[in-house]
């Protein structure tokens, strides 16, 4: 039986270098790989080009990777309230490409189903078109969009099992299952990790063959950005 | 006038049963308090979700259940979850009946600016530029004027575009307008107690409104 199971983040994390490019699921703080996260910085690599929807906050998520400025560009759809961000942003310091979120997950979703690129009308018209190919058919412009090229994914799973089948849950799912697709090299942290057999093939949102490495995570604080409550009656 | 109750209230009126509704932040996040009894939607959720329930009680909410503006939120009898590829690729493929957002101007020609302001801290287009690329029935829900009682109704957008060509109603305080194929503003309705004079004044957009519009009915 193929096992990808490593002892933790440190070790998922072993080969990240300075100047990577790296895939973090997540949308906001959810579903976020918080284990990866937490290694990286402790590491101390630098120079790292994050693909991610999201930035985090000041201090939690992606925020903290940027508070060590390890962080050299960030290819995120929206990077909202984030003031250590906004001021390495306006310094210089960091770098930001601004891509349309479903343009991002589908980048994603290319170079896991193997397709180079892709067109997409989100954009068309706008600067983000702008030094890119269009093609029209059947009447309507479309802009071509490459699958990104990423060193390493990192995701968060509700469940895996050692072969590195994994399965999501509720809108914790949203870029993982896309970006354990396209990384080289795809390392997986899960709530519980379980042995061959315990999960139905049926309800495996990832095949195992995608993944690398995978972990049972530690200590996840699942903060909650906007928690949002009505009254009982 | 309306307020902004009032905006979310009339566009809850355009949309019908068995509608897949996509609502942006702001303004259209309130038009689900006022769908009407009797009509069932689904709501979208493009972080991954269809089916978006009302916000959980208090002690219920669930770090791993949350909407497009990261609050959290439920589920209903009938939801289902799914990746962001596929939530972009439904949007696509125009299987969402209705797309309602808001905007910082639009043009008579159906071009949209909601997402950069030059000089400002750009935050990023989220889910916006594949929304209006692709929605088949937009309506956008906003102010007529902006706060220094300019017209955000134009011949032409001054701010960085979202979109091209892909208005066809919106919905302000003052107005319910039509963004006709040809080009211009159409106006179609009027907010109790606005004047048709008072529409072309604020309207900076070429504005077809000689043939007088009823007063809206809310209720």
């Amino acid at each position: 039986m193929i096992n990808k199971v490593v002892t933790g983040a440190d070790e998922a994390i072993r080969d990240i270098k300075d100047g990577s490019t790296l895939m973090l699921g997540g949308f906001g703080l959810c579903g976020i790989p918080e284990n990866c996260i937490t290694a990286l910085v402790k590491k101390g690599v630098k120079r790292l080009t994050c693909i991610s929807n999201n930035a985090g906050v000041d201090d939690f998520g992606i925020g903290l990777m940027l508070q060590q400025r390890q962080v050299k560009k960030m290819i995120s759809s929206y990077v909202g309230e984030n003031a250590e961000f906004e001021r390495q942003l306006l310094s210089g310091e960091l770098e930001v490409e601004l891509i349309p979120q479903g343009t991002l997950a589908t980048r994603c979703m290319a170079a896991g189903y193997g397709m180079p690129a892709i067109f997409t009308p989100a954009g068309v018209g706008t600067e983000v078109a702008e030094g890119k190919e269009i093609r029209n058919f059947n009447g309507k412009d479309y802009l071509m969009e490459y699958a990104f090229d990423a060193d390493f994914a990192l995701v968060k799973a509700w469940k895996g099992d050692t072969t590195g089948n994994l399965i999501f849950r509720s809108t914790s799912r949203n870029f993982n299952p896309v970006m354990a697709m396209a990384g080289k090299i795809t390392i997986a942290e899960v709530e519980e990790l379980v042995e061959p057999g315990t999960l139905d093939p049926d309800h495996i949102h990832t095949p195992g063959v995608y993944v690398h490495r995978i972990f049972q995570g530690a200590n996840y604080e699942k903060r909650i950005e906007q928690r949002t409550v009505r009254p009982r009656n | 006038m309306l307020d902004k109750n009032g905006i979310a209230k009339r566009i809850a009126k355009e949309i019908k049963d068995g509608y897949y509704v996509n609502l942006g932040i702001g303004i259209p996040t309130l038009v689900a308090n006022f769908i009407p009894d009797g009509i069932n939607v689904v709501l979208q959720s493009e972080n991954g979700l269809l089916g978006m329930g009302p916000f959980p009680f208090e002690g219920e909410e669930d770090a791993d259940l949350i909407n497009a503006g990261k609050q959290t939120i439920t589920t209903l009898p009938g939801s289902s979850i799914f990746d962001s590829a596929m939530s972009f690729g439904m949007i696509r493929s125009q299987k969402i009946d209705l797309t309602i957002l808001g905007a910082m101007e639009v043009s008579e020609n159906g071009d949209i600016a909601n997402w950069k302001i030059p000089g400002k801290m750009v935050k990023g287009m989220g889910g916006a530029m594949d929304l209006v690329a692709s929605a088949k029935n937009i309506i956008v829900a906003m102010q007529h004027v902006n706060k220094a009682g300019e017209s955000k109704l134009l011949p032409k957008c001054s701010l960085p575009l979202t979109g091209v060509n892909c208005i066809r109603k919106v919905v302000t305080e003052l107005a319910v307008l039509d963004i006709l194929p040809e080009g211009g503003f159409k106006l179609i309705e009027r907010a109790p107690g606005v004047s048709v004079d008072y529409i072309k004044q604020v309207t900076a957009g070429k504005l077809f409104a000689d043939d007088g519009a009823p007063e809206m009915i809310l209720d």
